[in-house]
């Protein structure tokens, strides 16, 4: 009977270790990618801005991703119409049908997909490139050559995402207005002027800008995050793909419940935007 | 009669460990201006930490690092990277960034450490890409090089700014006799025609004894022996002879 109890001691007490190991661990990661977001911030106001560098991440993170975006935009714009009919029919409101898809994009579906598919796509990116000139010593050469390593490479992929996301969310809302538009085209023959101008009916700014703009700090949190695993990534090339899936993951939990707080917050600056 | 020349590298009790493990422990070692040191030793016995403890990459535990004047292992920020203007450093992967082609690959430095005009930059490039031949390749990306062109490149890349001090990890590594035996080619130029000094981590003995003037042989993190090659070859202990032996 002692023996049983000591070892129901062992195991409660390496189990709780494991706990207490694992909140260090996640404490530890918080203040770590916390400090990391401040240094990116602090390093977009010291000289030089790398705009050549910036200019060249958003054109790898922009245009790269419009197809993606883009098609992914259409094809939900086309099932959220699907769907919206076969429940809007039921009420005979078919009418709204162009309204209720407007909005969707422009208030939820549109940022927040734009930005998980930006976090799938730029995020994975960023974390296995910056990981990857971690392994062949590419950091450590730029380091060499006097250049400060965090404001050549990581500043300008930050910076890139945070201006390249909320245009190609722009982008998302426009194509899925055109899938919503093609499959009510399709069932009820709805011409497009008439569409259109039923989808920005009692449309207000405050329901387009402020979603559009809270991408922005989606952006900032891509590209720090990804960023972050790249660069401290200390693991040989086996460390590559774990920068790109933890950056994806993290990302990807980290935009959800960030929006969680944005909508909050939008909801009390533009109450108008309540829908 | 000229007095002694005063040392381009100087290491004072250098100490270093990562965890439990001691690399180094207070090693010390001094390079006149215009000589060519060969660091060897067995794998993991501290070579290329000492490399990137000269450059600044990491930071010693104990002990101080001067290179031409300035103490590395004290130096932050915009210091460092003034003293590191000094300093060029060819690594053993040559590192050169993937996504520019070679001459961006030198440019880089030029248009970021100097006020140098366009014209300028490109004939200072084309001088470098041209002095280990590859003049012809400068539009190519590094993944279109083969080992000895990458290191011929990322050797031109260290002496772009034209150092006081070379620094060296594994020149041979990966590469076939005759091709190692052309990048030893070109750092023998390198310190016959410049007078750059050198600090060069290496294995191969053949070539560290074309190049080198002294050795310096570390074993578990100490300094065990230091001199000419030839004086090394009856040293007392049998692993600097087992490594300075063979020629």
């Amino acid at each position: 009977m002692p023996e049983f109890g000591k070892h129901i001691g062992l195991v409660r007490k390496r189990h709780e270790r494991t706990i207490g190991g694992a909140l260090k661990e996640f404490l530890q990661f918080i203040g770590n990618i916390t400090l990391f977001g401040i240094r990116v911030i602090v390093s977009v106001f010291r000289r030089p801005l790398e705009f050549g560098e910036i200019w060249m991440q958003m054109e790898d993170m922009g245009v790269r991703s419009l197809p993606l975006v883009c098609s992914s935009g259409l094809a939900l714009g086309v099932v959220m119409t699907l769907h919206t009919r076969s429940t809007l029919v039921a009420f005979g409101a078919t009418a709204l049908i162009p309204r209720v898809q407007s909005l969707s994009f422009f208030v939820e579906i549109g940022p927040l997909v734009a930005a998980l598919l930006v976090a799938g796509r730029v995020g994975a990116g960023i974390g296995a490139v910056v990981a990857n000139l971690r392994v062949t010593e590419q950091i450590d050469a730029i380091e060499v050559l006097s250049v400060d390593s965090f404001k050549y490479l990581v500043v300008p992929r930050v910076i890139a995402c945070v201006i390249v996301l909320p245009l190609l969310v722009v982008f998302m809302d426009a194509c899925g207005l055109v899938g919503g538009f093609l499959s009510e085209y399709a069932v009820s023959h709805l011409p497009p002027q008439l569409f259109l101008e039923r989808a920005f009916q009692g449309v207000e700014w405050s329901n387009f800008v402020p979603p559009t703009l809270k991408t922005a700090v989606f952006g900032f949190i891509i590209g720090t995050v990804s960023s972050y695993y790249g660069y401290t990534m200390n693991e040989g090339t086996q460390g590559v793909g774990k920068a790109a899936t933890n950056s994806v993951v993290t990302c990807s939990l980290l935009v959800i419940l960030a929006d969680v707080i944005l909508v909050k917050v939008i909801f009390l600056l533009f109450p108008g935007s309540a829908v | 009669m000229t007095g002694p020349t005063p040392a381009a590298v100087v290491l004072d009790g250098v100490s270093k460990c990562f965890g439990n493990k001691q690399v180094l422990s207070g090693v010390s070692l001094s390079v006149p201006r215009g000589e060519a040191v060969c660091l060897l030793g067995r794998s993991g016995t501290g070579k290329s930490v000492t490399l990137r403890l000269m450059i600044g990459l990491i930071k010693p535990d104990a002990g101080d690092i001067f290179i031409s004047g300035y103490n590395i292992s004290r130096l932050e920020g915009k210091e460092l990277s003034r003293a590191r203007c000094k300093i060029g450093f060819l690594f053993q992967s040559a590192a050169l960034f993937d996504s520019y082609t070679l001459y961006d690959n030198l440019a880089l430095p030029l248009r970021r450490l100097t006020e140098k005009t366009n014209s300028e930059v490109k004939e200072i490039v084309d001088r470098a890409l041209g002095q280990v031949g590859l003049a012809g390749d400068k539009q190519k990306l590094p993944g279109a090089l083969s080992g000895g062109m990458r290191k011929r490149a990322g050797l031109a890349r260290a002496l772009v700014l034209e150092p006081d001090v070379l620094l060296v990890d594994e020149p041979s590594s990966g590469l076939d006799r005759i091709t190692a035996s052309e990048i030893d080619d070109l750092l023998l130029e390198q310190k016959t025609l410049h007078q750059t000094t050198m600090v060069i981590v290496t294995h191969d003995v053949h070539g560290a004894r074309r190049v080198g003037d002294r050795f310096a042989v570390l074993d578990k993190g100490n300094l065990i022996a230091l001199g000419k090659p030839e004086e090394l070859e009856n040293h007392e202990n049998e692993t600097v002879r087992n490594l300075v032996g063979a020629k």
